[in-house]
């Protein structure tokens, strides 16, 4: 009974949150100035009937809180409606993700190798030279903004040497892929290193880990299964956060390396006054949020006991 | 730790008295330029170069610090002024004000942040330092206030509090003498990193176009100009990505610093 409750205020927060958020988004894309209708003309003078028609068939001169009922109501129904060229935006969104799904794959794959790894090795040397020189890499590789990383990155491995190339999906997985990935990896490096690193020292101390020990344990299995289990809880739930992140499409990387993403996509929209577009694609963000919180939250339960218990 | 420290200490110098330093060369006016030098590398007076439009780079690197570094302090303050009031309400609050405290974080976490940015800069008409801090401000705190809620609901029940209560203090006064001086610490540490977090995400507005727009001098501006002829002149980029880079670098070690100085499992 507890339980169910609990869910049931869970939903409800999810509902609100989801229907606050969608809101605002409507009426933010609403408020933006311009006129959406003249934007798409150009400099050309539109006749009154055409202009009256579009107004109609978009319903321009509804309020917006009609206008965001109507795109509701074909939420329900599975429609995300037309752009304003009259292009369904379903097909279009479809075209998208799988860029962005795999980019952001890529990128969480490389960071959760390549961030284990390290916390792992600093964790178990802390303290020394290792440790310190693996600490401010990570960190002041996590400094540099990301379009400086990958304007370099393009300019070295692409240009100069040539092993990527330095722009589009022409060449497919994974060659198109690794730049990107890379530079979105070594953005995020330093937060699951630290994390990982953090949690290790921590757990080593512990007096679970002096009891396996005192028991005879090799220290191969102390570290992998006592000290690494409990460690591995933090890490996994920002990775999991993380994920969610970078499925929401990164709107610079994408920009820069001219991969067409979703979050390149968002911003051309944006641009253009697309309300229908700009709400369908951030419609499909809240939502990967939501899953993702909620994801989070399962994950914690199932990997801590006491969590559970209390 | 020193490191860091001296190297804000000489960008805060540069932030305060940009003219000073921009002048050590001997061409001290980031506006003063001249297209017969575009994109030239460096010359006697001019040790960067020039940019595109053939203006000095050092000049422009160092007025660049000062709207760089007011956003980064400017918009932190803001975070932390909504998070410090929010966390609080809803680390003391009932549970209904907690719940309504929390929905509202989810919503401006799950705000897409680039439409905010277009929306409100749009909005408010002009893309300067205020109003880019204040946009950057607004959007920035849902990490803060879930922070200082946990702080606030670890000291809420601790024994000091308790003892205020029975001695019949009021709400504010308790408030202000026991739980925030005892809360704060963590939320502070994260605003420290997150003043570089803020440097970097106003170079990248800034980057795409919608931050900061010229006249204005920041280090954004002068990437996003150099990007799109790094392929030729390289070189335009260097100076102001390596103090933007160094900048952040210096804030967050020492927030990193503060933080290990701070947590207890680490003084081991």
């Amino acid at each position: 009974m507890k339980i169910a409750l609990a869910v049931a205020q869970r939903l409800a927060g999810f509902a609100l949150v989801f229907l606050g958020v969608t809101f605002v988004i409507y009426w933010s894309v609403f408020s933006l100035p311009g006129d959406p209708i003249q934007a798409l003309a150009g400099d050309r003078q539109l006749p009154d009937s055409v202009v009256a028609a579009l107004t109609e068939a978009y319903m321009l001169d509804e309020p917006v809180g009609v206008q965001y009922l109507h795109f509701l109501s074909g939420l329900v129904h599975g429609d995300l409606g037309v752009d304003l060229s009259g292009r369904a935006i379903a097909p279009q969104l479809a075209s998208r993700w799988p860029v962005t799904i795999t980019l952001a794959l890529t990128a969480w794959t490389i960071q959760v190798v390549l961030g284990l790894s390290i916390g792992i090795v600093s964790a178990l040397r802390h303290g020394k030279t290792i440790d310190r020189v693996l600490l401010v890499t990570t960190i002041g590789a996590s400094c540099i903004p990301v379009f400086v990383l990958a304007i370099m990155g393009q300019l070295l491995f692409g240009v100069r040497l040539g092993w990527f190339p330095v722009a589009g999906t022409s060449a497919g997985w994974p060659l198109s892929y690794i730049l990107p990935s890379l530079v979105i990896a070594v953005f995020g490096l330093a937060s699951v290193s630290r994390l990982v690193r953090s949690s290790i020292i921590e757990n080593l101390g512990a007096e679970y880990v002096r009891t396996a020990r005192a028991k005879g344990v090799g220290e191969r299995r102390v570290i992998g299964l006592h000290v690494m289990r409990n460690s591995l809880i933090p890490t996994a739930t920002y990775l999991a956060t993380d994920l969610g992140f970078l499925l929401g499409g990164t709107v610079v990387i994408e920009g820069i390396f001219n991969l067409p993403g979703v979050g390149n996509l968002l911003f051309q929209a944006i641009r253009t006054h697309e309300a229908a577009m700009v709400a369908a694609i951030s419609t499909a963000l809240i939502v990967i949020f939501l899953v993702t919180t909620l994801l989070v939250d399962v994950l914690h339960t199932l990997l801590d006991p006491r969590i559970r218990r209390g | 730790m020193w490191i860091a420290t001296s190297v804000l200490a000489v960008l805060l110098l540069f932030a305060l008295f940009p003219a000073f330093f921009a002048g050590l060369f001997g061409n001290g006016d980031p506006r003063a330029c001249d297209l017969a030098h575009s994109a030239e590398g460096p010359a006697p007076g001019h040790p960067f170069g020039y940019d595109l439009q053939g203006c000095d780079i050092w000049a422009n690197s160092v007025y660049g610090a000062q709207s760089s570094i007011t956003v980064g302090f400017l918009a932190t303050a803001i975070a932390l002024g909504i998070a410090l009031t929010l966390g609080t309400l809803s680390g003391l609050g009932g549970r209904v004000v907690d719940w309504i405290v929390q929905r509202v974080t989810e919503v401006f976490l799950g705000f897409p942040f680039l439409l905010a940015a277009i929306v409100v800069l749009n909005t408010l008409g002009a893309r300067n330092v205020w109003t880019v801090s204040l946009v950057l401000g607004v959007f920035g705190w849902p990490t803060m206030a879930r922070l200082m809620r946990a702080s606030v609901r670890s000291v809420r029940h601790s024994e000091y509090v308790l003892a205020a209560r029975t001695m019949g203090l009021r709400l504010p006064r308790i408030i202000k003498r026991y739980v925030l001086p005892n809360a704060i610490q963590p939320v502070f540490v994260l605003a420290t990193i997150s003043i570089g977090m803020v440097i970097v995400a106003e170079s990248t507005l800034t980057y795409l176009g919608i931050g900061l727009s010229s006249p204005a001098i920041s280090w954004g501006l002068q990437i996003a100009a150099g990007s799109r002829i790094f392929q030729t002149a390289p070189h335009v980029l260097v100076l102001p990505s390596v103090m933007l880079a160094l900048t952040v670098l210096s804030v967050v070690a020492i927030g990193e610093e503060l933080r290990s100085a701070f947590d207890p499992r680490e003084r081991r």
